[in-house]
């Protein structure tokens, strides 16, 4: 017995280097991706910071001047236009697109025969890129050639359907085409989550007397909330760096109705030479992000401690 | 109060046929279990009496009036589930108030509801609380409690017990039954376990490949089981099968069984068969219960004793009890013995046999060949 626990002992002395490895060995595999975000996420963010407080113009100068590129931003209309049709565009895009996602899973949920190849319809816009989308898109709204035109083409001669030739319309083209795209992926989620629920509540549900309606707005989409959350998390931030949708549909247009602050961040930096400003308005969209996800994680973090205290 | 009538009911999925002609009723108050091994169709059949499952042929009768077309919430039915099923975002009283909300009952009266239900169930303290902090045990409780508050005609139970651990589920089977003796609704219980349908109810329907093999009250069923199946699925250990023969002993009936070595054991019936299957060939049942060490004292007192040595096996003490391993012929089976005096491993033990609680099955229909006279 002795003899067998020194014989243990020696061979842990003999490797003094093993322990030491393995203690490294996550903290190497870790480092390069580690070290990648803090220079380019972290650093690159700082950089921002001190750029949009200085008095860069074509190319970066590091003469601090305060906050004066954001008094220039905002007293930019174009800027306002941008940024409040970011707050329209996000509130519209993430509601509708919700609802739809939510009524195609529960439609896909009640057993309709060949589900697979609904959903794969629905989930198909998803994987087109959003410059197709956009360009897409803008054919099918152009008067020339899309739905005005084919509608036309069948005798119905006073049809008219401009949304992006209106300034006032065009935004709703830009949130029907953003709606079209995500609501398969909201769907998707939804009915991954439908599907999780335990088909006894339901039936209990049923012999408690409650109306279908009754069943999903009381026990089942209450269940299925936190999906709610992380689905509308994600669409925010996509509604947030909206750029290529409006490149490739509306090119920002009519006029500038429909600028979104991507658009005018890559105009103020790599077409006007205007550095500091367009720094200024990057940091205005990373606030705008935080202002989402800084109350998400905090609301995933309590969520967990309380499952933790639960046990 | 209620009865619950079904005849001729059948449920088929597709080509399969899962139900294949149930006729159960149940009177005024009574207790039903339905059991049998998972696959038997049992949970199907309380599904088709709640409702949740369409008839595909025959008819279900709650009080008289066919409700084979009715939805479930028509039906005044209440029914625990083997997950309890509680809804997990609402507390314990939302739980319960869920259903006559749903039905829009008045607000004092759900109040009064709960408040006789929770003191019933002893489930007062938990009524604020939401079903993930709640133990089994009480999960369980606010689930009989939701069925509570209806008041309905008929329970169902769809094995509530098996998801508890071993000890809480006697302690609630005890809860169920003081419960159904105080309540006295007609009940309708699915279980695979033999000994809670025992224990529960006052009939038991065996069900085996969707039809019920035996419906009869629980000591009948034990005493008397109307086929091999429904002999070795009741009790445990299980029923000992033997092959053997019908013969007669100095004009007595007899049954002789195989030994080791060639040899054959008479062992005489206290009473005839009714019947006699063609080749003379039955298979003799025997309890482990019906299982002693054989003891010349005893013959005077016991009517239909019969022995013969069989080897000792295993022996497998489980403190109230001994269990022995016996080698019969080519075959092993199980006894049960007091400890004191026990069998002891690689004996050859002297083994009686209590034969006036033998049964008697037909090889080829497997049923119960019944003894005596009339």
């Amino acid at each position: 017995m002795s003899n067998a626990l020194s014989g243990i002992e020696a061979l842990r002395k003999s490797a003094p280097g093993r322990d030491a490895l393995s203690a490294w060995t996550p903290r190497l595999v870790i480092a390069p991706g580690a070290i990648a975000s803090l220079v380019y996420v972290f650093g690159f963010t700082l950089w921002t910071l001190y750029i949009s407080m200085s008095n860069s113009t074509m190319l970066p100068t590091y003469r601090f001047i305060g906050l004066k590129p954001y008094f220039d931003l905002w007293s930019n209309h174009r800027w306002q236009i941008a940024y409040g049709n970011l707050f329209y565009f996000s509130a519209f895009y993430v509601v509708l697109t919700l609802a739809v996602g939510l009524a195609l899973a529960i439609a896909i949920d009640q057993r309709v025969r060949g589900e697979a190849i609904w959903r794969t319809i629905f989930l198909y816009p998803l994987a087109i890129s959003f410059v197709v989308t956009g360009t897409v898109w803008s054919w099918l709204y152009s008067p020339d050639a899309g739905i005005e035109y084919f509608v036309r083409g069948l005798g119905w001669h006073d049809f008219t359907f401009r949304l992006t030739t209106n300034r006032n319309t065009a935004i709703y083209a830009i949130i029907a085409t953003g709606i079209w795209q995500a609501s398969g992926f909201a769907m998707a989620l939804f009915l991954a989550g439908l599907r999780s629920v335990d088909p006894d509540l339901v039936k209990a549900a049923q012999i408690d007397g409650a109306s279908p309606a009754r069943i999903y707005r009381k026990v089942i989409l209450p269940l299925i909330a936190p999906i709610f959350v992380a689905v509308a998390v994600v669409l925010l931030q996509f509604a947030i760096k909206t750029f290529d949708l409006v490149v490739a549909l509306t090119q920002g247009g009519p006029g500038i109705a429909t600028t979104f602050p991507a658009n005018y961040v890559y105009d103020l930096m790599f077409q006007r030479g205007e550095m500091a400003v367009g720094a200024a308005a990057a940091i205005m969209m990373l606030l705008a992000l935080a202002v989402v996800l800084a109350p998400y994680a905090l609301w995933t973090g309590w969520r967990s401690r309380q499952a933790a205290a639960r046990g | 109060m209620a009865t619950l009538t079904i005849s001729g009911l059948h449920k088929r999925f597709g080509t399969v046929e899962v139900l294949r002609g149930i006729d159960l009723e149940a009177r005024t108050g009574e207790f039903v279990a339905l059991v049998g091994p998972s696959g038997c169709g049992k949970s199907t059949l309380l599904a088709m009496i709640a409702g949740l499952e369409s008839v595909s042929e025959g008819e279900i009768r709650i009080d008289g009036r066919l409700v084979n077309s009715v939805a479930p919430k028509d039906r005044d039915i209440a029914m625990v589930f083997q997950s309890y099923a509680l809804y997990p975002t609402m507390t314990a009283r939302q739980n319960m108030t869920f259903g006559m909300e749903s039905r829009g009952v008045p607000k004092a009266e759900q109040e009064a509801a709960i408040k006789r239900v929770a003191a019933l169930l002893q489930i007062e303290p938990l009524l604020n609380r939401k079903p993930g902090q709640l133990s089994g045990g009480q999960r369980q409780r606010v689930a009989m409690g939701r069925a509570l508050v209806r008041d309905p005609k008929l329970f169902l139970f769809d094995e509530p017990l098996s998801n508890l651990d071993a000890k809480l589920r006697v302690d609630m089977r005890t809860e169920i039954k003081k419960l159904h003796l105080r309540v006295g609704k007609t009940t309708i219980y699915v279980t695979h376990d033999q000994i809670e349908a025992m224990t529960l109810a006052s009939r038991i329907a065996v069900m085996h490949q969707g039809s019920i093999q035996q419906f009869d009250e629980p000591q009948v069923v034990y005493d008397h089981p109307a086929n091999i199946f429904v002999a070795g699925f009741m009790g445990s250990p299980s029923m000992n099968f033997i092959p053997g023969e019908l013969t007669k002993v100095d004009g007595h009936p007899a049954v002789a069984i195989a030994l080791a070595g060639g040899e054959t054991a008479m062992l005489p019936l206290p009473q005839p068969p009714q019947s006699r299957p063609a080749n003379g060939k039955v298979v003799l049942g025997v309890r482990p219960e019906h299982l002693f060490r054989y003891d010349p004292n005893l013959k005077s007192q016991k009517a239909g004793l019969a022995m013969l040595t069989a080897p000792v096996e295993v022996v497998e003490p489980t403190g109230a009890e001994t269990h022995a391993v016996l080698k019969v012929g080519e075959r092993e089976i199980v006894g049960r013995f007091d400890p004191d005096g026990a069998p002891r491993l690689g004996e050859l033990l002297p083994l009686g046999i209590d034969m006036a609680h033998a049964c008697l099955f037909d090889p080829d229909t497997q049923a119960l060949i019944r003894q005596g006279s009339a």
